[in-house]
Formats: C-alpha cells, sequence, structure tokens
C-alpha cells in the first residue's frame, strides 16, 4: 500500500502539483436490527479504496477509486491535478496551507473486547434478550433493538513527508420502544436516540449499556406517554437531560464553530454561521459557567483519532471559555485566516470524499450542580426534557427548535407529571446565556452521534459530544399548535 | 465486468439450496462546489458495489464489497452465508421479486453528453453562475454536479434487470453586502439543458429583491410556497404519508381511502416518467410503477417493496431500497399535478402574507399529525395586497401539512423539477397558495445577539 501512496504523489507531484496527499482507507461494518422479535435485518459491508488530493497553482484537485492498483494510482493523481486545472476557470487567492509539520507514526482505537471478534450469537443474544424485555410491558406496536460496529484502517501519505497509519474502531447499540393509537405515535429510547448511544472503543461499551435491563422501562413510558397531557406553553425554566445537552452542543456550538461554514465554505449547501471571524475573542456566547471544547483525545470519543485526514495530531482546544467564543474547528487551508495552526478537524467520512472540517468530541465541561436529581431538587417549578425526537436550527445557527421524547414537569423540586410531545425553541446566545446550572463530573457521559451530515456530496460523520445536564431560564417551551 | 456478470458470477458461487439476489450500483460522480465566488472544492470519484442477499431455510444474510475479483465475490458470499447461518428463521418470508416476461436492460434517461461530462464543463458553468453574482455585487456559493449511474439487479429466481441514468445539477446561494440571500437550482438528465446563467439569473434576481429585510412577528398567514419549497414539503410526505411501511405501522399522517387534503391535492410517483429524472427499476430489480398516491385529496395507494408488498398482500410497485432494509420502502419520483392559476398570479388575494422560495433544515416534529417544523431560507418576502412587499428575515415554521394541503387555494399552472438537497428524491411539482401557514418563530436581528 505504500507503494500505492509513492506512486500516487510522484505522478501528481510529476504533473505539476504543488502539494499532494493520498489516503488509502479499508472500511469494514456490521449493523444488526431486531424488530418486533425477528432479526429483521443482518448487513455486513466492505469497501476499500484510495482519494487523492492535490493543489495545483493555488487550487484544489480531487478523484478517487476504489481500485488499488499501482497503475490506477497514477492515473487518478493526474485526473487530481486535471481537476485542479479546472478549478482555475474560476480560482480566486491561491489557498495557502499551515505550517503543519508531517508526521509520522501509528495509532489506535484502545480497546478491550473488539466487536467484530465477538460472535453473532452473541450480540443477537443481547438484542433479543432487549427485544424480550420491551415486549413485557406490554401496548408497545414496535420494538427495535439495533447493534453496529465500524472499523477504518487508514493509511495517510502527503508530498511533505507524512506517513500514517490509523486503526479506528467504533460500536455502539440501542433500543427503541413506539407506541401507537389513533391520534398518537410515541417513542422512548434507550440509552438515547437516533441510532443508539456509539462510542470510539470496543464490545465492552456495548455490554456495559444493559440494553435488557432498560427495555421495560422505557416500553411502559411509551405507552404510558400515549394518554400523558400534551406539554404546556409558555415561557420556563428547563432541565436537558444530558444526551439532549449534546445535541443542543452539536446543533448549536458544534456546527457555528466550523471555520468552513464561518467563512461561507458551506453557504450554498449546510449554511454559514452567527460566529464570524470578527467575533472571536470578542463574542458573549454563554453565561460565565459555559465552557465548550473539541477534544479529539477524549477516551471513547466517536471523534477520538490519532490524526485527522490531513495528517495533523489530534488536541484539545477550547471553543467557548468563561462563556467567551474563543476558538474554531479548523483545517490547513483555514485555519491560516484567523492566524492560527490547524487544531486537526479535517475528516472525509470514506476514501472516496474530500476531507471537510467536521466536529471531534466537542463537548460541554461539567459543572458543580451534582447529579440530576441534585439538580431538579434545586428547581423549584420547571420541566425536564429527557432524549431528543426532532432537531431543526437556521441556516446562521441562531433559531433553533427541539422536540423531545418525554417531559416531566417539576413542582417544588420534584418530578411531577409526565407529559407528551415537549418542544422549546430560543436564540443560541441567549439560550446558552440563560444556563445557570450544569451537573457535575458524576453526571456526565462522553455521547456518539455516527449520523453528522454536511457537505456536497453529502459525507456522514461520526463525532462526539460529552454531556451532562444542564439547566436554563426562561426558555419557549409547547411550540405550535397541538 | 459489467454489472450483470458480476452480480451472476456472485450468485454462481451459492450452495445448493441457497437462493439470493446480487445487485451492482456503478456510479461515477463529480462535483464543482463554489464558494466566495471561486471554485474551492473539485473532485470526481467511481465506485462499484455489489450488494449479496441470500437465504437458505428462510434465513437471510446481507454482505457488500466493492472488491469485485473473484476472491472477493467469494468472499462476500461467504459473508452472507456466515450471517445466514446465524439468523433466525422466517415462517414466512417475502420471495424474491418475480421476473418480468422479458429482461429489463433501460437506458431511459441516460444522455451520453452527461456521462461523459469533464471538470472543464462544470467549471465553465459555476463561472457563469458566479459572473451573474459578481455582475450585481453579490458573492457566489453553489456545486454543479454530474453523475452517471447504473444499477443492476440479478436473482436466483431468472429477474435480470438493470438501469442506467445520468443527472447534472447546478445550485447557487448568493449574497448580497449586507447578508442577504437568494437560492436557484436546476436539475436534468441532459446536461446541455441546464441554463447555467438562468440559473445565476434568478438567484441574482432573488438576492437583490432580499436586502434590508424586515422583523415578521412570527403568527399565522398565508403563504405563496415557490417549488422549492414544495418539493421539500413532498420530500417529507415521501416518508410520513407515502410509504408502505408508515402505513402498517401505524404511524402515517394519511389513512387509505379517505380524505388527506384537499380535493385539488393529487400526487403520484412515477420512476418511468422522463420529465422527472427517471428510475425505471427500484434496489430489488422490480420495474417501478406509477403510483397514485393522492388523487383528488384522498389517499389512494402506498408504495411496496417486497417485505411490505408480501405481508399487505399486495404486489409490489417498484420502491426497494438496498438491501436489508428496515426502513421500508420510498418514493423518490413525484409529480403533483398542477392547477390553472398563472404562476404570476398567485399572490393575487392575498392581503397580508408570505412568498417563501424554500426551506431550511426540516424536521419532523409529530409523524402522526404531519407536523413539520423548520426554517424559511434564501428569499423570503412578504406580500401586501396582492404584491411582493419586500424581504422579511427568516422566520421558523411548525405546521401540519394535512392542515396545510387541506387549505390550498391556489396551484400554478406551471410545474418545476426540484431535486432535494439531502435524500436526492426528485419532484416535479407547483407553487402554491395556501390560505394558513404557522409561522412559531423568528430568526434573530444578529446585530442584536
Amino acid at each position: 500500500m505504500n507503494d500505492l501512496i509513492e506512486r500516487a504523489i510522484d505522478a501528481a507531484t510529476g504533473s505539476g502539483a504543488a502539494y499532494a496527499d493520498v489516503r488509502i482507507v479499508e472500511h469494514q461494518a456490521e449493523a444488526l436490527t431486531v424488530k418486533n422479535g425477528s432479526l429483521a435485518a443482518a448487513n455486513s459491508e466492505r469497501s476499500a479504496g484510495f482519494g487523492v488530493r492535490v493543489l495545483v497553482d493555488g487550487a484544489w484537485g480531487f478523484a478517487s477509486s476504489q481500485d488499488l492498483d499501482l497503475d490506477e494510482a497514477q492515473r487518478v493523481a493526474r485526473l487530481a491535478v486535471a481537476i485542479a486545472r479546472a478549478s482555475r476557470l474560476a480560482g480566486g487567492p491561491p489557498v495557502v496551507l499551515d505550517d503543519t509539520p508531517p508526521a509520522a507514526g501509528h495509532w489506535g482505537t484502545p480497546y478491550v473486547e473488539d466487536p467484530f471478534a465477538v460472535s453473532l450469537e452473541e450480540k443477537l443474544r443481547i438484542l433479543f434478550e432487549a427485544d424480550a424485555a420491551m415486549a413485557r410491558a406490554g401496548g408497545i406496536t414496535l420494538r427495535e433493538a439495533t447493534m453496529e460496529a465500524d472499523r477504518d484502517r487508514k493509511l495517510f501519505g502527503s508530498s511533505e513527508g507524512a506517513r500514517l497509519e490509523q486503526d479506528l474502531v467504533s460500536c455502539g447499540a440501542g433500543i427503541v420502544a413506539t407506541a401507537v393509537n389513533d391520534n398518537e405515535t410515541q417513542e422512548r429510547s434507550y440509552p438515547k436516540s437516533i441510532g443508539g448511544q456509539v462510542v470510539g472503543g470496543g464490545f465492552e461499551a456495548i455490554r456495559d449499556m444493559d440494553l435488557p435491563g432498560h427495555g421495560q422501562r422505557i416500553a411502559e413510558e411509551a405507552v404510558a406517554l400515549l394518554d400523558a397531557p400534551q406539554c404546556p406553553s409558555g415561557e420556563m425554566t428547563v432541565i436537558l437531560e444530558a444526551s439532549q445537552v449534546a445535541i443542543q452542543v452539536h446543533e448549536s456550538c458544534g456546527h457555528p464553530t466550523e471555520l468552513d461554514r464561518a467563512l461561507g465554505m458551506e453557504a450554498s449547501f449546510a449554511g454559514t454561521s452567527f460566529l464570524t471571524v470578527d467575533r472571536l475573542d470578542r463574542f458573549r456566547y454563554g453565561s460565565d459557567i459555559v465552557n465548550i471544547d473539541a477534544d479529539a483525545t477524549a477516551a471513547g470519543g466517536l471523534g477520538t483519532f490519532g490524526w485527522d485526514d490531513e495528517g495533523v495530531a489530534a488536541q484539545n482546544v477550547p471553543l467557548v471559555s468563561g462563556g467567551q467564543f474563543v476558538g474554531y474547528l479548523t483545517s490547513r487551508e483555514t485555519a491560516p485566516v484567523i492566524n492560527r495552526r490547524s487544531m486537526g478537524s479535517s475528516r472525509a467520512a470514506s476514501w472516496r470524499n474530500l476531507p471537510l472540517i467536521r466536529m471531534t468530541n466537542v463537548s460541554l465541561r461539567p459543572g458543580a450542580a451534582g447529579s440530576l436529581d441534585d439538580l431538579i431538587a434545586d428547581t423549584d417549578e420547571g420541566i425536564l426534557l429527557g432524549t431528543n425526537r426532532s432537531w431543526s436550527i437556521d441556516e446562521r445557527r441562531l433559531n433553533f427548535q427541539f422536540g423531545t421524547q418525554v417531559g416531566w414537569l417539576i413542582r417544588k423540586g420534584k418530578l411531577a407529571e409526565m407529559v407528551r410531545n415537549p418542544t422549546y425553541t430560543g436564540i443560541t446566545p441567549r439560550f446558552w446565556g440563560s444556563c445557570d446550572a450544569i451537573c457535575s463530573a458524576d453526571a456526565w457521559t462522553q455521547w456518539g452521534e455516527p449520523y453528522c451530515g454536511k457537505g456536497e456530496p453529502m459525507q456522514t460523520a461520526s463525532v462526539g459530544h460529552g454531556a451532562a445536564p444542564a439547566r436554563f431560564r426562561k426558555v419557549q417551551v409547547g411550540v405550535g399548535q397541538w | 465486468m459489467v454489472g450483470r456478470d458480476v452480480a451472476a458470477a456472485a450468485l454462481g458461487r451459492l450452495e445448493r439450496g441457497y437462493e439470493g439476489e446480487a445487485s451492482v450500483i456503478q456510479r461515477h460522480a463529480a462535483l464543482t462546489r463554489f464558494a466566495g465566488s471561486r471554485i474551492h472544492q473539485n473532485l470526481a470519484e467511481e465506485d462499484a458495489t455489489l450488494r449479496v442477499r441470500i437465504r437458505h431455510h428462510g434465513r437471510t444474510g446481507v454482505a457488500v464489497t466493492n472488491r469485485l475479483s473473484p476472491a472477493g465475490l467469494e468472499e462476500v458470499v461467504a459473508r452472507a452465508a456466515l450471517i445466514a447461518a446465524h439468523a433466525a428463521s422466517e415462517a414466512d418470508p417475502p420471495p424474491l421479486a418475480e421476473p418480468p416476461g422479458e429482461s429489463v436492460d433501460s437506458d431511459l434517461g441516460w444522455i451520453e453528453a452527461t456521462a461523459a461530462a469533464d471538470p472543464g464543463a462544470r467549471a465553465a458553468g459555476a463561472r457563469t453562475v458566479i459572473d451573474a453574482g459578481v455582475a450585481r455585487g453579490l458573492t457566489a456559493s453553489g456545486a454543479f454536479s454530474t453523475e452517471a449511474q447504473q444499477r443492476t439487479v440479478v436473482n436466483t429466481g431468472g429477474l435480470v434487470a438493470s438501469h442506467r441514468v445520468t443527472q447534472a445539477k447546478l445550485v447557487t446561494v448568493m449574497h448580497g453586502p449586507a447578508g442577504e440571500t437568494g437560492y436557484a437550482q436546476s436539475i436534468s438528465t441532459d446536461l446541455s439543458t441546464i441554463d447555467a446563467q438562468a440559473v445565476g439569473e434568478e438567484a441574482a434576481e432573488r438576492t437583490a429583491r432580499a436586502a434590508d429585510p424586515t422583523d415578521l412577528a412570527p403568527g399565522e398567514y398565508p403563504v405563496v410556497l415557490g417549488e422549492y419549497a414544495v418539493a421539500e414539503i413532498l420530500e417529507y410526505l415521501a416518508f410520513m404519508a407515502f410509504s408502505g411501511l408508515a402505513i402498517e405501522e401505524g404511524r402515517a399522517c394519511v389513512e387509505l381511502g379517505q380524505p388527506a387534503f384537499g380535493s385539488n391535492v393529487t400526487i403520484w410517483d412515477d420512476g418511468q416518467d422522463p420529465a422527472g429524472i427517471p428510475s425505471a427499476i427500484d434496489f430489488e430489480g422490480v420495474t417501478k410503477q406509477r403510483v397514485d398516491l393522492i388523487s383528488h385529496g384522498v389517499a389512494r395507494a402506498t408504495v411496496h417493496d417486497g417485505a411490505t408488498a408480501h405481508r399487505a398482500g399486495v404486489p409490489r410497485t417498484g420502491h426497494g431500497l438496498p438491501a436489508p432494509n428496515t426502513f421500508g420502502p420510498l418514493c423518490w419520483n413525484l409529480f403533483m399535478a398542477p392547477g390553472e392559476t398563472p404562476r404570476s398570479s398567485l399572490a393575487q388575494g392575498v392581503e397580508r402574507g408570505l412568498l417563501v422560495t424554500r426551506f431550511h433544515y426540516v424536521n419532523v416534529v409529530h409523524p402522526k399529525k404531519g407536523i413539520l417544523t423548520g426554517m424559511t431560507r434564501d428569499g423570503t418576502f412578504l406580500i401586501e395586497n396582492g404584491t411582493v412587499a419586500g424581504p422579511v428575515r427568516n422566520l421558523r415554521f411548525t405546521q401540519s401539512i394535512p392542515d396545510a394541503f387541506s387549505n390550498i387555494s391556489a396551484i400554478a399552472a406551471e410545474s418545476r423539477l426540484v431535486g432535494a438537497d439531502y435524500t436526492g428524491i426528485v419532484s416535479r411539482v407547483p407553487a402554491v397558495r395556501i390560505d394558513a401557514w404557522n409561522f412559531t418563530g423568528a430568526t434573530a436581528n444578529e446585530a442584536d445577539v
């Protein structure tokens, strides 16, 4: 494989590229779904190929192929150069990369139990036990238990001399119970919704989830939601459970701190950002207790790696510090615009894709509010919102609206009745400015979000978000006509 | 090897007593992306993927590879067999798709010039759009893509089906000096019909009108939804209303045989119609049927794949997704019947309402009630006394679509082909006027945050 990298780089530079990098990726994936007591899907995928990225006269070109052959490497490299030359037809100022020194080495995701070495029988045993646990509740229309595992073996080389090998492993699982009647569809999920919880690590994480141990509870809650009162509308104090804080961070901090968005490079598709470059180090994003960082070194993170797909070493950088906006997610092309070196967040979803700025593990640091129970006890009146159900935010990442699977009203520091179809809405910096309590480190979880879409053609990235439950004041709850 | 040779070679490796289906997707795609009025990403990709679904004594396994060598085929079949060996046996699994009278080998929608498009052609189109913006003092962002795809499905029951199609798509968002934006898109099987100048002019004109937006209080307003916005609503109806699985599981927002929308609404799916981006077969090799989903407001039918059709006891409609699929069938060639109102007259009769160009980040709030939320984007205008009065800041809506589509008071006589950004669903739709649309919030004036 190293021969292929050398051949492609030689072909690219020999054809006029001032810079070239080559990524070879072997991808392996497995996905299982048990639905209503049957194995509804069992899938095993493998894909391999390489991509060549070049800079010619300051313009980018990229080409990829599944054919891991030396002659093909040469053809694809020359095609990338031809594409870069076409880019000059509408070129602007030449692209200048930062001065990140080329690295060499090997990195692998730490794990105890290789998820691909665990037998299919064992995986199905867990899923069928979880399904049976949900079935015990009665009244459930749909039961679904899912499990997945992914492995990317990556080789990276650049014309600057970088030579890197990585073995990235992730796996996850989740269950969801759906209750349906004539007017309602209500879901409860565990550990979180939208694909469950996925971690960078081994099968031990799935065993620790104890899916069967939570099946009956979530199923009973889904059934109870059918007859629960509609979530009230109004301005109130909101406590978000940790997984909902994670998705809130993803949409309202992770995406707007992507420097390519802020520079308009995603303007026609995903959108731009209210966190414009002139606001760096000068803008109050949240309250004093809000600290958010991007940590590609976090244990178990779905956005954890050794180097990004430009060969920049993983690192932990602050994005919001004491409520102030202080940092961006960057790449080697964009970082010089703010006079910094890349912090290493440029990643591609596949060998066939260009690397883009993607979140690593963008996490809200824990506060000092104790446990979730402590936070509820400290709240006279409000609502606890748990497990994401819907999400939407404007293209500048200001106006958001989220729905959660469940809400519980809080009265005099105690949970009161359950309510259905809760939603809440706000404006990002005002919302984070209203954050007055964040639970402590013991309540903090490193969540995984495996379906983050961005770019054209769209790439789906795996990213992480550490979060603990947090409290927000004067939030608009119960949006729309029900 | 061509797709059907690969698929047949894979199935030839099955042991006696196994049945199976092999599908090959061959794809060559290229995309030239521009932002800040310059090309900043420019790429080409090639891949061919083999998907094997095999069944033995009711046990099913699926494996996928892009290693198409003899060893790769051997390995992927062995992997699928291993999964099948461990799978639970289904008492009544859906059968493989039956072969039609003769093998299908369609090139409906295949345009050689689109397949052969080079980077220079895409860059020239991008440059034309950029120049249209620069001429008005605007910066342009967007993407110009070309794609050639061949889908081939072979199964052990004798089915052999393939379809190849091309697609060219040009989109742009232009930005004015104060942050105002405007959008335009063109999509076709034929690259030569993509008029980059027209796309650029449409977006530039819209952007120029969007400068200096005012705030509008959220509330219920009549709206004129442009074709891009209507197409996005249909995209979500594909999931919430038109899927056989959504109906089967009781989570659809329509009920078959019952009025779902106003009597002036007719929607169908037709992968064979060259007025869309054709898709002659589905991922199970079934020839796509026209399905009349909504006829004069009544929910008449849903689309099916092999599994939902088998359980419902009805024929497949040719809307299966790649195996294994727990997602259910999907329609991706949607059509909405035009009306009789000239597009330019849709705003007439609106005393105070909104013209919406497109939506952003739409999501399902409540599937059973068909409630969506999302933001307006890239051209939102106030209508007063039947004419467009000026731009407003983007608004958030939270709206039941069955309610809204029961209140369509005018449908444009013209229709337009629109490609969805996220799902790839392509719809031919008219603009519409809706008498009541619930806006529940507005984005902030950035100077105030």
